[in-house]
């Protein structure tokens, strides 16, 4: 039975993936990729997890493929580097099971910390690379990857982009086929999947081999198909720029829409280059194609019109390469305020951040997830912030610079629990190993909240909802060896503040823990006794503010200013009752509401 | 049929993704080929938000260019103003009569813009619309998107879709009724006949 859908990228791969059978599948949550395992978590036929990072996903699809199941991983952009290093051995080794994994980049940083072009990853690890243009080609192309990954014994990376995850188009789609689990055993082992030397030596030419084959399926792959029509103009493109193209130029321009785009069909490109006039390379990012074009000595015109940053889109095709430009209505930029994301009104960080941006002389490494957002005004608590987990490490390097300058310059260390689970705690490891004084605060919020609240190590759940161990951070702080650990909540301010005194009085590594479930989270029965369900209402009495604006500066989104009456008020609908405001009140005018 | 744009803005937490969800989905039961595209992550907490929606016969692009949307729905004035050159010649603009201050404002680094309906009406033709206030009236303030929704669909037209139908097998059933209700009222503020830009509803 045929069923037909809009579906977003992410939906269609999950579909795919789950109907050619896939046995496991893995993934670190990451924008915008998190929303694949979310939706394959809802198949019972196969185990979805989340990993605690790239790396320990890329490894556990690993062990799956070579014990004989479908396996798959999902990740963002960057993640790919995290879990590079198991990437580039085993595509040495082919695969058992079949091997897919998604790279999802995000082309104009919408929710990222670089825009790097991940196509590059497949010539440089030497693996087959599929490129869906929407949701159709996700769905069939993750379906059909499993099989293309077993009969050319090759990884397969799927290679989307933000417009092709988060965008909607319809799919058909069809059953779950079931797939025999392969045999496994430790000669296959020690012949296949045992990367010493003198195994690595051998599998290296019969990667050049694999790459041959592939590179003859890339000509007749129905992935990489012409569409002719007018051939004055010849357009070789991929992924959504293909139908940004189309947008611009319909059936003005023949097309070479390239699916499988490593190895590249380069014969038939050139038949197609040899038919056309202009030959255009319309690509997003990096100058990809182009390169391998112009490698092959085809004359075509790319990144020297279309830009190289930023996402592309069809205006910008148009400009480039038709001069054209759609009127538009102009508005004065003095009529438009920015709005960038804040803490949400009741964020437990909120608290920790009012704390810690008073604090002078230090520097404050911050990490990936919301807690990013406390640098913003007028919370203003944060220096730097590099990757995701990075924060502990930089901060300790940062510490023993301070330390021999001598300037008496602390460093504190700002992590997420998913982010200390993901590879935070390695930082922490340096830190406590070469004696630095880091004070490293995990702000520890029950979820992994950025990306939209999935499981990690210390929830206590899976991703298909089993109840599992719930790793306490603390614990493993303290058996790494670390003798200073408190944890505070960080809605009560006198707690955060005198636990970041505290820390800092000692010339010794901390890690201090500010523990309080976020406020858009779905509390778990454990999160409700422990805490309850902050349902109460604060509000300004008028006649006894003093008009200091001490409450806005909190940054909570749930209180305003009143410019007129000079007295700020709250939004009870937005109010999530967390007190603070209430507490850096310095005239007691803030109250609860029920209680007036 | 030409490929229709339809852009829905607003402020992380207002509900254009409900909005998006039953328009799509009556357009793909009706026939249409449909794309539709909006951005997830950091922008969900509190910031500027965007929903396009495009449909016809053969859809390419998930996303409408500048000077191409047909109509433009914006959930908070500003919004309005912040993605008018998405705007197309002789396109329509629906918006909410709510201000909501970004953290620059609340901040006071910044102050919200006094008179952005007037420029909105100045620039295009412009349905404002009180839905926040509506909402309330009708007892829940969440209800607000669907009443800008119903004005959307009585400015599309479509006689064959019927959206009560698609509201009612997409929100919550204990939902239904207050949706229903709400998709009437944003219809029954569209005036039968318009003219350009004059009126204030």
């Amino acid at each position: 039975m045929i069923m037909k859908e809009l579906m977003t990228g992410n939906e269609a791969i999950a579909r795919g993936v789950y109907e050619a059978g896939c046995n496991f599948a893995t993934a670190y949550p990451g924008t915008p990729s998190t929303e694949i395992l979310e939706n394959l978590s809802h198949y019972k036929e196969l185990k979805a997890e989340w990993a605690p990072n790239e790396k320990v996903a890329m490894e556990a699809a690993i062990g799956a493929s070579i014990a004989g199941g479908r396996a798959f991983a999902s990740m963002k952009h960057v993640g790919v580097n995290v879990g590079a290093d198991p990437l580039f051995t085993y595509a040495y080794m082919g695969v058992n099971g079949g091997f897919v994994f998604v790279s999802a980049d995000d082309p104009g940083m919408h929710s990222s910390q670089n825009e790097q072009d991940n196509r590059n990853y497949a010539p440089f690890a030497r693996i087959a690379m599929l490129e869906p243009s929407d949701s159709r080609e996700c769905y069939e192309m993750s379906r059909d990857a499993f099989d293309l990954s077993e009969k050319y014994n090759t990884t397969v990376m799927i290679r989307t982009t933000t417009r092709v995850n988060h965008s909607k188009s319809l799919v058909e789609y069809g059953e779950r086929r079931e797939v025999p689990i392969k045999d496994y055993n430790r000669d296959m082992g020690r012949t296949r999947f045992d990367a010493v030397p003198a195994l690595s030596k051998k599998l290296r030419v019969e990667l050049e081999k694999r790459l041959k084959a592939l590179r003859e399926y890339s000509e007749k792959s129905p992935y990489n198909f012409i569409e002719w029509n007018d051939k004055r103009i010849g357009i070789v493109t991929s992924g959504v720029s293909y139908n940004y193209a189309k947008e611009v130029f319909g059936d003005k321009a023949s097309y070479f829409k390239l699916g499988f785009t490593y190895p590249l069909p380069i014969e038939k490109l050139k038949r197609f280059s040899d038919e056309v006039e202009t030959l255009y390379v319309i690509e997003e990012l990096d100058p990809y194609l182009e390169r391998h074009l112009k490698e092959a000595g085809i004359k075509c015109i790319g990144k020297e019109k279309i830009p190289a940053i930023d996402e592309l889109n069809p205006d910008i095709i148009a400009k480039a390469l038709l001069g054209q430009k759609e009127d538009t209505i102009e508005v004065d930029p003095e009529d438009i305020i920015s709005r960038p994301p804040t803490l949400c009104a009741g964020c437990p960080h909120r608290g920790f951040f009012y704390e810690l941006g008073k604090i002078k002389n230090i520097m404050i490494a911050s990490d990936i997830g919301c807690y990013g957002l406390g640098g913003a005004e007028p919370l203003n608590a944060k220096d730097t912030c590099i990757c995701m987990g990075g924060s502990a490490g930089t901060g300790h390097g940062a510490q023993t610079i301070f330390d021999q300058k001598g300037n008496g310059k602390r460093v504190v260390a700002v992590m997420g629990d998913s982010t200390f689970f993901a590879t935070g705690m390695n930082g922490v490891e340096d830190a406590l190993y070469n004696k630095s004084k880091l004070i490293t605060a995990v702000l520890d919020n029950r979820t992994t909240a950025m990306t939209g609240h999935q499981e990690n190590p210390g929830t206590g759940y899976t991703a298909q909802g089993d109840v599992t161990t719930a790793i306490k951070i603390e614990d493993v702080v303290s058996a790494m060896g670390c003798k200073n650990v408190r944890k505070f909540n960080p809605h009560d301010l006198k707690e955060t503040k005198d636990t970041l005194n505290w820390a800092l009085s000692l010339d010794e590594p901390s890690v201090i823990i500010a523990r309080y479930p976020c406020a858009l989270k779905k509390y778990s029965n454990e999160d409700i006794e422990k805490y309850g369900i902050l349902n109460k209402k604060y509000t300004v009495d008028e006649e006894k503010c003093i008009g200091c604006k001490a409450c806005i500066r909190t940054g909570c989104p749930a209180i305003m200013f009143d410019t007129d009456k000079r007295k700020a008020y709250i939004d009870t609908v937005q109010c999530a009752g967390c007190s603070v405001c209430a507490q850096v009140c310095p005239a007691n005018s803030i109250g609860l509401k029920e209680a007036r | 049929m030409a490929v229709t744009n339809i852009l829905l803005v607003g402020v992380g937490g207002q509900g254009t993704v409900l909005v998006s969800n039953v328009l799509t989905k009556g357009l793909v039961e009706a026939g249409y080929d449909v794309k539709m595209s909006e951005i997830h992550g950091m922008a969900q907490r509190g910031g500027s938000v965007s929903t396009q929606v495009r449909f016809g016969d053969k859809v390419y692009s998930p996303i409408i260019g500048e000077g191409q949307a047909d109509i433009i729905v914006s959930f908070e004035k500003m919004e309005a103003l912040r993605y008018l050159k998405f705007l197309k010649a002789g396109g329509k603009v629906i918006v909410n009569d709510e201000a909501l201050p970004s953290a620059p404002v609340q901040a006071g680094k910044a102050v919200y813009p006094k008179n952005t309906l007037d420029i909105l009406r100045k620039k295009a033709d412009t349905m404002v619309i009180e839905a926040s206030k509506v909402a309330e009236e009708l007892g829940n303030g969440k209800v607000a998107n669907i009443v800008l929704f119903g004005a959307l669909a009585r400015l599309m037209n479509l006689s064959n879709i019927d959206w009560k139908d698609v509201i009612s097998r997409t929100v919550k059933p204990k939902f239904v009724e207050i949706n229903k209700k709400a998709f009437d009222k944003g219809q029954s503020l569209v005036p039968e006949r318009r003219n350009n830009g004059a009126e204030e509803l």
